[in-house]
């Protein structure tokens, strides 16, 4: 692999930019690999690619139906914090928030992580109690955050409108080293990496079926036909039900469709994220000048890629109050994911009822903070069967009923 | 925009007038059951990628919960029955069969 550096650039516009090698092979599948990863989004790459960098595995194959990036981690609004409640949240999404800040150099990729800060609105008393507990319990964590009075909420955000009838800003939860980063350079760059270090991204490979023998795994029939492997990750978000059922076991997940949405480019006027959960929304401001609005999900099951126009308009309605500039803005596009939401809203990383089969899913609507955390913790576990990060997060917290509940404060979870 | 007729009013509402209840004819197991049945019930679901049996109330009309059977992966919907029910009656299974003949109840 060529690095790429300011000199690179120079060399390359010198010719022509002419020389730039491709970024990631598209290789024929091998009969049988190590791990197949299935899903190549950002969690399944980052599993490879810890795979390969922490543990040496490299005989690695990550297939992915469509193009890689081009599920969830290709739609969402990009938000990265780590100010959650519980002890094991905490842990993984802080890993994943300190891996940002040197993914760039890690990678030698750019994926402009921007620690700008995020500020979580607190728009009722009980939101106030709430953030209140949470920045007590950050700082036991070790997790920097802070709550802050609707003064300095003011200094941070001009344009937010301090005292709406309906929606008063009361306070906030401040992580200052939260933020954003480019979503698809994410992908891009874990995916250079991967292929650099001999592995086989595979796109436009479908995995139709899971086959096993005497409880163990052995391979997927994928519409590039069966490929065998020794152990599998199942990465796939959203179809991580239907993946399981070809599998033969049920997860306790549901599948539904989040939005997003952003308005036409704008001079700067907002530097940092703010959420205000109670109204389900929340913006920021891409570097290209559109404002990066998201709700919250609807309620039913749906496969489409598609939202309903009502929570668009429920969640515009209410950041206007907040944010009474928008309220001029055109909206350019919108567009919808399909999440995996699980009952305590947090995520699974676990082995399976079938040996050698692994699952990392049920981020939800909240994932893409979490991705190189995610990639470390997952990684390890499917190397040695067990990780520190991930112990808390099995499938079988649920029957014994230790759920890690994140879903306070209306549920939304990005 | 989901839309559903309400078995028992009749009405043709919009989402905005239902509130959505998860997959339906769920079996409760209960006291004598196993861990692994218990489990089953409270969290495991099928989250299919096509027909989906499901329960749904008319919150903001006559109040009264009723079930529905819905593709998810087209939102096209096929039948709305009773909620006093514990499986799909025939002429929903023979409405989906019609429309899905690849498609059979488990
Ligand atoms: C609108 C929206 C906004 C969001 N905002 C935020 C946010 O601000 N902050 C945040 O942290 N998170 C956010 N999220 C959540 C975040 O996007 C996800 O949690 C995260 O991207 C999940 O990554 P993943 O790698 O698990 O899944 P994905 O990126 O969805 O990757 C899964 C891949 O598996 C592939 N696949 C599925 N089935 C198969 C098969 N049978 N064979 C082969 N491949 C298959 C899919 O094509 C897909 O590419 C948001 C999500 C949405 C939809
Ligand atoms: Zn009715």
């Amino acid at each position: 692999m060529r690095r790429y550096s300011a000199f690179a650039i120079a060399r390359e516009a010198a010719r022509y930019h002419q020389g730039w090698e491709r970024a990631w092979a598209a290789p024929e599948p091998k009969k049988h690999y190590d791990v197949i990863i299935v899903g190549a989004g950002g969690h399944g790459l980052a599993t490879a690619f810890y795979l390969g960098k922490n543990f040496g595995i490299t005989n690695v194959a990550v297939i992915e139906k469509g193009w890689l990036g081009g599920g969830n981690t290709g739609r969402n609004t990009t938000i990265i914090r780590s100010n959650y409640l519980q002890d094991p949240s905490a842990a993984i999404y802080e890993k994943a928030r300190s891996l940002y800040e040197t993914m760039s150099q890690d990678l030698n990729y750019n994926v402009m992580f921007s620690p700008r800060g995020v500020i979580m609105l607190a728009q009722t008393h009980h939101e106030v109690r709430g953030y209140q507990r949470t920045a007590h319990a950050n700082a036991l964590q070790g997790v920097k955050t802070e709550f802050i009075s609707p003064q300095r909420v003011k200094e941070l955000v001009p344009i937010i409108h301090l005292d709406g009838p309906r929606f008063p800003v009361l306070g906030g939860l401040w992580q200052d080293r939260g933020g954003t980063a480019r979503h698809d350079a994410v992908a891009w760059g874990y995916a250079r990496a991967c292929s650099d270090m001999g592995m086989d991204i595979l796109q436009k490979t479908e995995v139709t079926g899971v086959t096993s023998e005497g409880g163990k795994v052995t391979g997927v029939e994928t519409t590039r036909g069966f490929i065998g492997c020794t152990k599998l990750g199942m990465v796939v978000a959203g179809h991580c039900g239907v993946l399981a059922e070809k599998a033969g076991f049920r997860l306790p997940v549901e599948s539904v469709a989040l939005q997003a949405l952003v308005s036409e480019p704008i001079k700067p006027c907002m530097d940092v994220v703010v959420m205000a959960n109670t109204v389900h929304g929340y913006m920021s401001q891409s570097d290209k000048g559109e404002m990066v609005i998201g709700g919250g999900t609807d309620a039913y099951n749906n496969y489409t890629q598609r939202g309903s126009f009502h929570h668009i308009e429920e969640t515009v309605r209410a950041l206007i109050e907040t944010f009474p500039m928008i309220s001029r803005l055109k909206m350019l596009r919108q567009w919808g994911g399909i999440v995996d939401v699980t009952g305590d809203r947090s995520p699974i990383l676990s082995k399976t009822p079938i040996e050698g089969i692994f699952v990392n899913c049920g981020w939800g609507t909240g994932g893409f903070k979490a991705i190189p955390g995610s990639g470390w913790g997952f990684a390890e576990l499917v190397a040695k069967g067990q990780s520190p990060l991930t112990d808390a997060f099995g499938l079988n917290r649920f029957r014994e009923g230790r759920f890690i509940d994140e879903s306070v404060a209306a549920g939304v979870a990005h | 925009m989901l839309i559903l007729e309400c078995p028992y009013c009749g009405v043709t509402a919009d989402e905005t007038e239902l509130a959505a209840g998860g997959e339906a004819h769920l079996k409760r197991f209960g006291p004598g059951s196993s861990d692994e049945e218990f489990e089953g019930y409270l969290f495991h679901r099928q989250n299919p990628k096509g027909v989906h049996f499901e329960r749904w109330r008319h919150a903001n009309g006559c109040g009264k919960w009723f079930h529905a059977a819905r593709c998810t992966a087209s939102l096209e919907v096929f039948a709305t029955y009773t909620a006093q029910i514990a499986e799909p009656p025939a002429e929903v299974i023979a409405a989906i069969r019609a429309k899905r003949p690849d498609w059979s109840p488990e």
